[in-house]
């Protein structure tokens, strides 16, 4: 009996052996002398969210490069450090925890859905990360550590939905959204919202559907359904990803004109609607901060070279443009300070200003939010949009005033030193986040 | 009888004590305990590769064992996060809202405590009311227990239901795999009270322990996986050593002789498959603290299948194969999508394994499925030539056919 | 309009001013308030003629532009109605001409002086510009000093209602189309008498039957006669459009309101019982609104008032540090009312009694008897209507949905019936075809040729890749399905990254012939797409070819005989080995198609076929396998339940499939072996 035992000792120590191997390859990580500044890119490249977040590693790696070219920062050169989660929530910390620690990156450029943002942040808070958040997003956050480049709600949805109130007259309200977060939140605030502005409750019509959702045919018809007590519809779509495809199939099947039914979508960028056909979708909106189409001499040059990089074919949206105002905005703070420091950067990025892509400056706001222009733009039949109305810069507002819980919360990292400061009783609620 | 079991099984005690030297060794580098020369981050890998490890001795149990290919046990593991998260959630938010109610004017009532607490936790996913099944989310006790009872639970239901009908093979493997993808896809909605697609998060962050460093706990941690793995393993190897280890393997080779023999093959199959779900649900209980966060994601009918891809690479029907397995590739998949592994030029091309190494998993198992059926743990077995091993051995009549209640 | 041409006339100047036609259908009431709101335009206008002489030259049109010009640049909904009227006021008859181009955005400012111009060709540089006013060519300007108007739909709105006047009895029929079309879109008291004196010369019969039809819904809305409301609303009895329904609901619309006794003049339209149809606190607190009773104190204003009158650490009486409960609180507040510093709290008998002492009723917001009471009978009957209609549609809704899974899982039902093995790489196989139509879109621009073609070359590739994996996989682990089931899964996530790696990850259009666009709509109710109608022909289609080949030909003989025994249909000479390859090759082929059709009316990603694949399998377990029928029964029943469920619960899709999941976990447990269950040998293990 003594030949068994040592045969099952053997395919033991394999693992273990495995294990310890990778254990001191992953853990001994030699430091070069002229040491470049490390950037920290996080984006899913495979899984259901690389369709939008593989673009944004190129953007980042985009801007990296032509820093170098520009001769690097601090005098020394850049490092983008290209990490996958895998559009897989807990990968995401633990990428994080990885790229802060293991490889010890300055910064981190990152994240789309609010559940890997989520995800990232009790990592970022206890190591004293750093994040570039770029998408758009519904609030209710302000993190000491993370900069948020997209736009809050009043940026985006508060404006398309006025958009929809005054201009169009819509009086009945679809909102249509992917079951998750984002369009969770958005949708309450803006039911609140609709509501001061004295739109009852039974005309306001909420749906949710899974991600990747295709069958939308009777969704759509109840929407149409909605117009038989004689108000105007609208349309609020909040629907991610590669469903809008089908949904908008479905629109132009029924026959869904923009003049009948607008709908305005938060998540439809250029990006979303290469992979449609759109002469039936003419006319439908869309709110952002940016659009390929937009009209400046700095927005033409960023396309061009986008293009020479990556192909004719592909197209600009927003939060590329919002990587690009945070990436620029990070070099000047750090040439400012001196250092990578993050917090002696943080300090420097307050009050940090960058010219936008669409015109006008962002500036950076103490409860780490930009001031952008709302952007609304129709549909064209080339898959771009047409900007039919521009705001001026509006400053981001991390607690919305449109939710009674939050209306009473406000957000100073500069002078209160505080995420989420209420003002009724004067005092700061909590220094780290809601995860 | 522990002591002759463990005599008998030499293989065991080796395990045993490889992975209390591993458990040494990655304390002793760690950060938190020694000398730091391995990162918090990977030890929070190591440690959760071990809970990796037990779910995939509970699937080498119900199917390399038992014969049933489960394609849902990744919902129990799931189940069991959930269940520790809910408590973690629930005590930290209570911390955080106590602090800030005792700024208040009036002292706090506890419907406002209560209150308060549901709108930190809901208010992200836009409610504010805590469900009833929260009810039990401030007792530790409770929720611990739950870890066991709601897996299990589960998959007694399910199985007494499929079992019952006699639902067998590719049918229930199908089936099962419908229950992971039912359940998560309740647990997507918003309104399961869950929080949806967000999923419970902030759950490294452990309630009384606020001050002390992830280092720490990180290593804490890596304990109780190993602890849990180390116990699991022996329970595993103590079940199918004996008796009934043998009629449950007569059950995979033959069901139906079995059932002549005079065995309650059902009551069998349930008592397996209920079984590993606790297990299972043990393992999530404590992967989801090292990881962080939990999702529905987690549980989507994907990741069972992986369960079963590791368990089938590693080596059916042996217990260290299917730890080698869940080690292997869950290890290799994070060294590959962490952009470490180098790209291999071509001229022509540049491989680059954040692409390409679905592919290779994909038709790496493809090969090991036709060429070493009995995966990794039997070609390590083949080699130094123990025909006993390296052939999934038949089913050998029982000695006494008792029949059990 | 006096003071319309008066301003003109004065704005003018030495330009020879125009005659103007004063628009005598506008109804009596719309007709002071747009004067009104023109006069406000005007008197700017009148300003800026002082203020501005350099527009002394240009034309009327132009005038108005430049005196507006903001609004012009900037057009808003609620800003540009007087401005338009303004247009229009100048009499040229080049507005309306103006007003198209303006709505069809191809009006144009110049950067350097602010002048608004047509141009000719919009793509050309520089640009040819016309005079708005005079249609005479106006010079040239390069076209980075030009810049798009570009009103949105809500300003179109307005331009296109105040066209219909020019455009109800224009020449062209299409513009007349387009004048009801504007007039179905917004609907105005003034269109009302426009249309009516539209009716009798209009020589198009279709045109004619709209015009009518519309002149009385709005006879429904904005007539002034009783009676004359009355016969219209009858007459779109059992009329189930949604703008008959959109114009009745309105009159039906109702306000809350209390009194003391039920008032005899109002149009009730039911009183409420306060406690079962209005909450007894939203009744008490209309009456606190109208400021009949005291305001009730909530919890909030209760923890205020409290916080407000701590002395000393004591608030009541009591000590602060116990009001931790919600009693303590409640004693200590009502301590304070007795000592009078806070009103006191009127007690649930207190409000309940202030509620009994009045009536609550709902009014129509209609003061017409009659009216409302022929609305609601019309709308009863139509809505009864509606319902069974919408079933209907719910029907043709599922059974659209069936077609789709019924194309998705046959393939996978054959293989799983001939040989025992789930093909997990089936969803792949879809996901082949659906690429297939988008290179082959590619290569061939126009759509119909381009279907036409991807459908045989779906097949081909799909089959193609079914017999490879058949004869390098499947083969080898001929009795061993749960290996072939986790090979063939192996198979699917390396084909899934893969198809990444080529196509990438963002979704890929593939784009429906023009034929297929648009709906087969009934009536307003019950419509389907053309898409949906051509997948459902689709799997009829191959239903019964499928039905033919297994039925009637040698290779289904064969293919059943393996089915039912393999050993005894090779000991018979057919060849177990070949009759596995086709079939699972022709399984994977109809995947390939089936990734086509679906492609056409979803997306086109490499996930797109595993989001099928359970749904798949599901339809295989239910219907039971290898059986053409079964996958029939199966995908009916899951096409049809899931939009059952889906109609209970509209707001929230996920949750029909999660329950959808469950009952067929459910359904399993009745019948192990799916709805057609083989018999015999076959159905063995």
């Amino acid at each position: 009996m003594t030949r068994p035992h040592k045969t099952h000792s053997l395919p033991f120590a394999l693992p273990l052996a495995c294990a310890l191997v990778a254990t001191t390859a992953l853990a001994g990580v030699a430091q070069a002398q002229e040491e470049p500044i490390k950037v920290g890119i996080l984006h899913s490249l495979s899984g259901t969210m690389a369709i939008s977040e593989t673009t944004l590693k190129d953007t980042v790696e985009m801007l990296i490069d032509q820093q170098n070219e520009k001769g690097g920062l601090l005098g020394r050169p850049i490092e983008a450090v290209v990490v996958d989660p895998a559009s897989d929530w807990p990968l995401f910390a633990e990428k994080t925890r990885e790229l802060l620690t293991v490889e010890e990156v300055d910064v981190i450029f990152g994240c789309w859905t609010s559940v890997s943002r989520k995800a990232v942040l009790p990592v970022l808070e206890e190591l004293n990360g750093l994040l570039f958040y770029p998408v758009q997003y519904e609030g209710e956050e302000s993190s000491k550590n993370v900069f948020y480049t997209g736009a809050a709600p009043n940026q985006q949805a508060i404006p398309a939905t006025d958009y929809f109130l005054e201009e169009l007259g819509v009086e009945k309200f679809a909102l249509l959204g992917t079951d998750y977060v984002y369009p969770r939140t958005t949708n309450r605030i803006l039911e609140q919202y609709l509501k001061d502005k004295g739109i009852p409750e039974e005309d306001i019509f909420v749906n949710y559907t899974p991600f990747g959702h295709s069958d939308w045919s009777s969704i759509v018809a109840d929407v149409i359904e909605l117009g038989a007590d004689g108000k105007k519809v609208g349309v609020i779509s909040t629907i991610n990803g590669d469903a809008n495809v089908g949904f908008y199939k479905e629109l132009a099947a029924q026959g869904v004109s923009a003049d009948d039914i607008p709908v305005v979508a938060f998540s439809v960028g250029e990006e979303e609607l290469s992979g449609l056909d759109t002469t039936n979708l003419v006319g439908h909106l869309a709110a952002w901060n940016y659009f390929q189409s937009a009209d400046t001499d700095v927005n033409e040059e960023f396309v061009a070279t986008w293009k020479e990089r990556m192909g004719e074919d592909r197209v600009t949206n927003d939060p590329m443009e919002a990587h690009y105002i945070g990436f620029n905005m990070w070099v000047n703070a750090v040439t400012d300070a001196g250092t990578t420091d993050v917090d002696a950067v943080r300090e420097a990025m307050w009050g940090q200003e960058f010219a936008n892509l669409t015109g006008g400056t962002a500036t950076m706001l103490p409860n780490h939010h930009l001031t952008k222009p709302v952007l609304i733009g129709e549909i064209t039949e080339e898959g771009q949009f047409d900007i039919i109305s521009q705001t001026e810069e509006v400053a981001g507002d991390a607690w919305t005033d449109y939710l009674p819980e939050s209306a009473v919360l406000k957000s100073d990292w500069k002078d209160l030193g505080c995420g989420m400061y209420n003002t009724e009783t004067e005092t700061c609620v909590q220094i780290e986040s809601n995860y | 009888m522990e002591r002759t079991f463990l005599i008998r099984h030499p293989s065991v005690m080796i395990f045993i004590a490889l992975l209390a030297l591993f458990t040494l060794g990655a304390t002793i580098l760690s950060e938190g305990f020694g000398i730091g020369l391995i990162s918090t981050s990977f030890v929070k890998t190591l440690g959760k590769t071990l809970c990796l490890c037990l779910v995939a001795i509970a699937m080498d149990l119900v199917w390399g064992y038992c014969g049933i290919l489960s394609l849902g046990h990744f919902a129990f593991f799931g189940l069991g996060g959930y269940m520790i998260g809910m408590w973690l959630m629930y005590e930290r938010t209570k911390g955080i809202v106590v602090d800030q109610l005792a700024a208040a004017q009036l002292p706090p009532t506890p419907e406002e405590v209560r209150e308060a607490i549901g709108a930190q936790i809901f208010g992200v996913v836009g409610g504010s009311e805590i469900p009833t099944i929260w009810m039990f989310a401030d007792s530790l006790i409770i929720q611990l227990a739950l870890v066991v009872l709601v897996p299990g639970l589960l998959a007694l239901v399910f199985g007494w239901l499929a079992f019952r009908s006699r639902v067998t093979g590719v049918y229930l493997s199908i089936l099962t795999q419908a229950m992971t993808l039912a359940l998560s896809l309740y647990l997507f909605q918003n309104d399961s009270g869950l929080r949806g697609n967000n999923g419970l998060s902030g759950l490294q962050n452990i309630p009384g322990a606020e001050n002390i460093s992830q280092d720490v706990v990180s290593v804490w941690f890596l304990w109780a996986s190993a602890l849990a793995l180390g116990a699991g393993y022996l329970l595993a190897a103590w079940l199918v050593a004996g008796k009934f280890g043998n009629v449950v393997r007569g059950i995979r080779d033959d069901e139906a002789r079995v059932r002549f023999l005079g065995y309650n093959v059902e009551a069998y199959k349930l008592v397996v498959f209920t079984l590993t779900a606790v297990i299972a649900g043990i393992a999530g209980a404590l992967y989801y603290p090292q990881a962080g966060i939990i999702n529905p994601a987690e549980i989507a009918p994907i990741a069972s299948i992986y369960l079963a891809v590791w368990v089938a690479i590693g080596g059916r029907g042996r217990l260290y194969g299917a730890v080698i397995g869940a080690a292997l590739v869950s290890l290799l998949s994070t060294w590959f999508t962490s952009g470490r592994a180098p790209d291999i030029p071509l001229g022509f091309y540049t491989i680059e394994w954040v692409d390409w190494w679905l592919v290779l998993l994909g038709f790496g198992f493809v090969l090991v499925t036709l060429f070493a059926p009995q995966g990794l743990g039997g070609l390590v077995d083949r080699l130094v030539r123990n025909p006993r091993a390296a052939r999934p051995q038949p089913a050998r009549p029982p000695q006494s056919a008792k029949e059990p209640a | 309009m006096f003071r319309g041409s008066f301003a003109a006339a004065l704005r003018h100047g030495a330009a020879a001013p125009t005659p103007h036609p004063s628009p005598t259908h506008m109804g009596a009431g719309t007709w002071s308030g747009r004067c009104l709101a023109m006069l406000l335009v005007l008197v700017p206008l009148v300003l800026a003629v002082l203020t501005l002489p350099a527009h002394a030259q240009t034309g009327p049109i132009q005038t108005v532009l430049q005196d507006n010009r903001e609004d012009v640049e900037r057009a808003s909904r609620r800003t540009v109605g007087p401005i338009v009227d303004a247009i229009i006021a100048t009499g040229s008859d080049r507005a309306p001409l103006f007003l198209e181009r303006w709505s069809e955005r191809v009006v144009y400012q110049r950067e350097t002086d602010g002048l608004f111009f047509l141009v000719e060709d919009e793509d050309a540089d520089p640009m040819a510009l016309i005079d708005i006013d005079t249609g005479a060519p106006a010079g040239e300007a390069p076209e980075d000093d030009m810049d798009q108007l570009r009103p949105n739909s809500g300003v179109r709105g307005v331009i296109a209602a105040a066209l219909v006047r020019f455009q109800l009895s224009d020449p062209d029929p299409d513009r007349r189309a387009a004048g009801l079309q504007a007039i179905e879109r917004d609907p105005d008291a003034s269109h009302l008498a426009a249309l009516r004196a539209a009716i009798d010369n209009e020589p198009d019969v279709a045109l004619k039957a709209r015009k009518q039809r519309l002149e009385r819904l709005l006879t429904v809305t904005f007539g002034a006669d009783e009676a004359a409301r009355v016969a219209a609303i009858e007459s779109f009895a059992g009329d189930i459009s949604v703008d008959v329904r959109a114009t009745l609901n309105p009159l039906l619309s109702t306000r809350t309101r209390f009194a003391e006794v039920l008032p005899a003049d109002a149009n009730v339209a039911r009183t409420l019982e306060p406690g079962s149809d209005i909450a007894i606190e939203d009744a008490y607190a209309m009456l606190a609104d109208a400021g009949r009773v005291p305001e009730t104190v909530d919890d909030d204003a209760r923890d205020a008032a409290l916080v407000a009158n701590i002395a000393d650490g004591r608030v009541g009486g009591v000590s602060v540090a116990s009001l931790d409960t919600d009693q303590a609180r409640e004693d200590a507040y009502a301590a304070l009312a007795a000592t009078g510093s806070v009103p006191p709290r009127p007690s649930a008998e207190d409000r309940a009694a202030a509620v009994a002492d009045h009536v609550f009723f709902e009014t129509y917001n209609e003061p017409s008897r009659a009216v409302t009471d022929a609305a609601r009978a019309t709308l009863q009957s139509i809505e009864s209507r509606v319902a069974a209609y919408g079933w209907l549609d719910l029907g043709l809704d599922g059974l659209s949905l069936a077609s789709i899974y019924f194309l998705a899982a046959i393939g996978l039902a054959i293989t799983f019936g001939v040989m025992g093995v789930i093909n997990m790489a089936h969803g792949e196989f879809i996901m082949i075809g659906a690429y297939t139509g988008y290179v082959v879109q590619q290569f061939v621009p126009d759509h119909t040729a381009s279907i036409i073609l991807a459908l045989p070359l779906a097949f081909l590739l799909a089959f193609a890749a079914g017999v490879a994996l058949e004869r390098l996989v499947i083969r080898h682990l001929m009795h061993r399905p749960l290996e072939t089931l986790l090979a063939t899964f192996g198979i699917s996530i390396a084909l899934q990254q893969l198809a990444k790696n080529i196509f990438g990850t963002q979704a890929r259009p593939l784009t429906a012939p023009g034929w297929l666009d648009g709906a087969l709509t009934f009536n307003d109710v019950v419509s389907i797409s053309y898409i949906r109608i051509a997948i459902f022909v689709l799997a009829l289609v191959f239903f019964v070819l499928l039905w033919f080949i297994l039925n009637r030909t040698r290779l289904g003989l064969e293919v059943r005989a393996v089915t039912q025994n393999s050993r005894m249909a090779a000991s018979m000479g057919i060849s177990p080995d070949r009759v596995n390859m086709l079939t699972f090759g022709l399984g994977s082929g109809i995947a390939g198609i089936a990734g086509v059709a679906i492609g056409l009316y979803a997306q086109v990603t490499s996930e797109l076929g595993a989001s099928y694949i359970v749904q798949s399998f599901m339809t295989v377990v239910v219907g039971g396998v290898g059986n053409i029928w079964g996958t029939l029964a199966g995908a009916g029943m899951i096409g049809s339940l899931q939009k059952l469920i889906e109609w209970f619960n509209p707001a929230n899709t996920l949750a029909a499939q999660t329950y959808m999941i469950i009952f067929i976990i459910i359904f399993i447990q009745f019948r192990p072996k799916g709805i057609f269950a083989l018999r015999g040998r076959a159905a063995g293990d």
